[in-house]
C-alpha cells in the first residue's frame, strides 16, 4: 500500500534489460547483458511490494535486504542501496551477474507467483555497477586486533572470507597458486558473462581495504597448511575442487578433446581468443560436442560459438528441466545458436572437437599435505556444517572443496559463516 | 621477483638461466620443475629445475631454444625480471639406495638428468650417467657431470665425440658387457627414452622416464598433460612427471605433443619480441 493506504497496483511484468543481439555478440568476448539505465532501474524497482517479511531476503544465502536495497533503487537513493547491499556482500558486481537468483532472492519474490519476480540481480548489478562509475564505497573496519589469517584460494569463498575478517580487524593474507586471483572468477567464467576488469575492480577494493594477496603459491607444494598455521593464527581453505573429471571411455586422450577446465583457462586466464597476439594457442574445428549440462558446459560452448565454431551441441544426458545451468544462460545459449541433445548417454557422431564438461573434483594436494585433516570418500574436506571447521583445529573451509556443489554464491555463503566462525574463534581464544 | 641473475648460452641455442627464486630454491627436490611466463601476454611454460643455490636463493633453468616463448626468454638478460614463477612442482624423482643406477641424459634431457644423477650419487648409489647428443658441438654439462661421477660415458650420433653412436647401444653394450644394473633412469626426447626402455624391457630392468607433455596450469587443473600409464590416465604435472617407462604409452604421448604445431608455427612467424613493441 502506499502512502494515501490505496491497495498499490501490481506491475506483473519485469522491465527488460537491454541485451546485444545475438548475431552481433558472438563475434566478440563482450558482456551480453547491458544492464539497466537508472530510469529503467527506478522502473523495475518500483514493482516491489515491499512486503513485511522480506522473502527476499531469506533466499539469499549471504542475507543481503533485497527488498531494502530495492527500495532504495526506487526512490533514487543509489548510494544507500550500495551501502545497504555492501553491508553483507563486498563483490556485488559478480554475484550480480553469476548468481542463480531464479533459485535464490527472485524465487520466493511474491510478484513472482502472478508474474515475473523483481530483477533483483539485474538491480543488484546495476547498484555495484552505479558504484564502480561513481566511486567504490569501502566499508569501515574494526580496530586492528593484532591477529592474522591466511586464506588458501583467491575464489569467491576466499575473497568473502577475507572481505568479513579485515572488517573484523584481523590482518589477512590470501594465498593463490595461479598468476592472477579471483579463481573461478577468472580461470572459468568467460568475459562476456563477467568482465575480468569487474573482478579485478572488486578484488582492488579488498586490497585497498589492507587485504594481501601472494601468487603462485600452490598451498601442499610451495607451503604447506602448517607452515601457514606457524605464520597466521587460523587459516580457510577455498581452493574449490578444481580437477577436471574425465569419463574413461576410449579416445578420451585423441587430440581434440579437451577438459572444459583446459578449454576455458586457456580462453579466460590465458586469453587463448586472442592469439597470437597473446601467447596459449588453442586448437579447435567447427563441428564441437560438449558434454554435460551445467554452467561450465553452457560457458564452454558459447565460447567455441565465438571462437569461429559453426555447429556446436550440447550432450546431455538428463533433460532440459533437470540442467543445473542459469536459465538465462541456457536461453543466450539458445539465442545464439547452440544445439541441445537431450537424454543422449551413448551415440556416436562426427565431430572435430569435444569438451568434456561433466564436473570436478578436490585436488588431493593440500588433505594429502595435512596431517589430521580429514576427507570423505570422495576427497572432500569434512566440515562442522554450521562453523565451517575442519577436523584440524584452527583449519575452516568452504566452497567447493567441501563439495555441496558447484555455485559461486554458495561459496560465498559458506565464507560468510566461516568467517563469523573463525571470529569468535580468534576473539575467545585470546 | 624472479629476477635473471646469470645468462650464458651452453651451445648455440641451448640457454643456461639463474634465476632468483628463494622459496622455490629452499624447497626444490630433484625431478622437480617450475611453471615461467616470461610477459603478461605469455604462456605458462614447464621447465625442469636443473640446480639451486638455498645461500643466494637461486634456481638454475637449462632450455632449448624451439618457439616463441624460448626465444623470447633467450633475449631476456641478465637484470630482466619474468612476469611469474611458479614451483616447484610435480613429484621429486625416488631417490634411494637402489645399487647400480644408469642415469641416461640426451640432447637438452641432460640438463634434467643432472639434479637427478647428483642425487642418487649423494644417496649412494653407484652412478654410471650416459649422455649423448648430436654432435659434440651440442653436447651439455659435461664437466660438472664428470665432477659428481667417475663413470660417466659420452656419446654422439655423428662419433665427433666420445662413443660413436646413440645413448641406446651405449645401454645395450653395457648392458651386454656383465655390468650389473638396478635401475636406469631415461631422460630426453620422447623416441629416444621410448627406445631405451625397448632396450631394458627384455631384462626387466626398471626404468624410470621423465614425460615433457604439453602443460598450462601445471597443478592438476586441467588434464593438457594427461598421459597413459598401464592403461590408465595420468596428469604428468601432479602424478609425474617421471613414470615406469615400461608401462608408459610413448605413441600417444607423441601424437599429443603434435597438437598445436600449427600455432607455434603462427606464433614464431608473428613474432616481434616484445622488448620491442610491447
Amino acid at each position: 500500500m502506499d502512502k494515501k493506504g490505496k491497495r498499490k497496483k501490481i506491475r506483473p511484468y519485469r522491465v527488460p534489460v537491454t541485451e546485444r543481439a545475438p548475431a552481433e555478440r558472438v563475434q566478440d568476448f563482450r558482456e551480453v547483458p547491458l544492464g539497466y539505465t537508472v530510469s529503467q532501474a527506478r522502473d523495475e524497482a518500483g514493482r516491489c511490494l515491499n512486503c513485511k517479511n522480506r522473502p527476499c531476503k531469506g533466499g539469499c544465502p549471504v542475507g543481503i535486504d533485497c527488498g531494502g536495497f530495492v527500495a532504495k533503487v526506487h526512490e533514487g537513493d543509489f548510494l544507500g542501496a550500495v551501502k545497504l547491499v555492501k553491508e553483507k556482500n563486498l563483490l556485488p558486481a559478480v554475484t550480480g551477474r553469476v548468481c542463480p537468483q531464479v533459485e535464490q532472492c527472485e524465487g520466493p519474490c511474491v510478484i513472482g507467483k502472478k508474474g515475473t519476480s523483481v530483477g533483483i540481480g539485474n538491480l543488484e548489478r546495476f547498484v555495484a555497477d552505479w558504484e564502480r562509475e561513481h566511486g567504490v564505497v569501502l566499508p569501515d573496519k574494526a580496530p586492528p586486533t593484532g591477529m592474522s589469517v591466511g586464506i588458501v584460494g583467491s575464489g569467491p569463498s576466499g575473497l568473502t572470507v577475507a572481505a568479513d575478517m579485515i572488517q573484523f580487524g584481523h590482518s589477512v593474507t590470501i594465498y593463490e597458486g595461479l598468476h592472477e586471483p579471483g579463481g573461478v572468477l577468472v580461470y572459468g567464467i568467460p568475459e562476456f558473462r563477467l568482465p575480468k576488469s569487474i573482478v579485478a575492480e572488486q578484488i582492488a577494493s579488498l586490497t585497498q581495504l589492507g587485504v594481501e594477496i601472494e601468487m603462485n603459491q600452490i598451498i601442499g607444494k610451495t607451503l604447506t597448511v602448517d607452515d601457514l598455521l606457524q605464520i597466521h593464527d587460523a587459516v580457510f581453505i577455498g581452493v574449490g575442487a578444481g580437477a577436471p573429471i574425465f569419463m574413461g571411455i576410449p579416445g578420451e586422450n585423441l587430440i581434440g578433446v579437451y577438459s572444459a577446465n583446459e578449454f576455458l583457462t586457456r580462453s579466460n586466464l590465458m586469453r587463448a581468443y586472442k592469439f597470437p597476439e597473446w601467447d596459449t594457442p588453442m586448437r579447435f574445428g567447427k563441428k564441437i560436442a560438449v558434454i554435460g549440462g551445467g554452467n561450465v558446459a553452457m560457458d564452454a560452448a558459447r565460447t567455441a560459438l565465438r571462437l569461429g565454431a559453426t555447429d556446436v551441441s550440447v550432450i546431455y544426458r538428463r533433460s532440459r528441466e533437470e540442467m543445473p545451468s542459469r536459465d538465462e544462460e541456457i536461453r543466450h545459449g539458445e539465442e545464439e545458436g547452440l544445439q541441445f541433445d537431450f537424454l543422449k548417454a551413448d551415440q556416436s557422431r562426427e565431430v572435430d572437437t569435444v569438451i568434456v564438461a561433466i564436473g570436478q573434483r578436490p585436488n588431493p594436494t593440500i588433505a594429502s599435505t595435512t596431517p589430521g585433516l580429514e576427507v570423505d570418500n570422495r576427497g572432500y574436506l569434512m566440515v562442522d556444517k554450521e562453523t565451517m571447521a575442519t577436523t584440524r583445529e584452527g583449519v575452516y573451509a568452504g566452497g567447493d572443496i567441501v563439495g555441496w556443489g558447484a555455485s559461486v554464491i554458495r561459496a560465498m555463503g559458506d565464507g560468510r559463516k566461516a568467517a563469523r566462525a573463525m571470529h569468535d574463534y580468534l576473539t575467545l581464544r585470546s | 621477483m624472479n629476477k635473471i641473475t646469470e645468462k650464458g648460452y651452453l651451445s648455440e641455442n641451448v640457454v643456461r638461466m639463474v634465476i632468483e627464486a628463494p622459496d622455490v630454491a629452499e624447497k626444490r627436490k630433484a625431478g622437480q620443475f617450475v611453471v615461467l611466463m616470461v610477459d603478461e601476454k605469455g604462456e605458462r611454460i614447464p621447465l625442469t629445475i636443473v640446480d639451486s643455490d638455498v645461500e643466494k636463493g637461486t634456481i638454475t633453468l637449462i632450455f632449448q631454444v624451439v618457439g616463441k616463448t624460448t626465444t623470447c626468454l633467450a633475449e631476456m638478460n641478465e637484470g630482466d625480471s619474468l612476469f611469474t614463477l611458479l614451483g616447484p612442482l610435480g613429484h621429486p624423482t625416488e631417490i634411494a639406495n637402489f645399487g647400480t643406477a644408469v642415469c641416461v641424459g640426451g640432447g637438452v634431457g641432460i640438463g634434467v638428468a643432472y639434479p637427478v644423477i647428483k642425487a642418487l650419487a649423494e644417496a649412494g648409489n653407484k652412478v654410471i650417467p650416459i649422455i649423448g647428443a648430436r654432435t659434440k658441438d651440442i653436447l651439455i654439462l659435461e664437466d660438472e657431470i664428470r665432477s659428481i661421477s667417475e663413470e660417466l660415458i659420452v656419446a654422439t650420433d655423428d662419433g665427433s665425440y666420445g662413443v660413436h653412436g646413440f645413448v641406446t647401444n651405449v645401454l645395450q653394450n653395457l648392458i651386454d658387457s656383465g655390468e650389473k644394473i638396478d635401475i636406469v633412469f631415461a631422460i630426453g626426447p620422447v623416441p629416444m627414452m621410448k627406445f631405451l626402455c625397448e632396450v631394458t624391457r627384455p631384462y626387466g630392468i626398471k626404468t624410470i622416464v621423465s614425460l615433457n607433455p604439453i602443460m598450462v596450469d601445471a597443478t592438476g587443473m586441467c588434464g593438457a598433460c594427461r598421459v597413459s600409464v598401464g592403461g590408465k590416465t595420468k596428469f604428468a604435472c601432479v602424478d609425474g612427471p617421471e613414470f615406469d617407462g615400461h608401462k608408459v604409452d610413448f605413441g600417444l604421448l607423441m601424437t599429443r605433443l603434435q597438437t598445436y604445431n600449427n600455432q607455434e608455427q603462427t606464433a614464431m612467424e608473428n613474432y616481434r619480441c616484445r622488448h620491442n613493441d610491447r
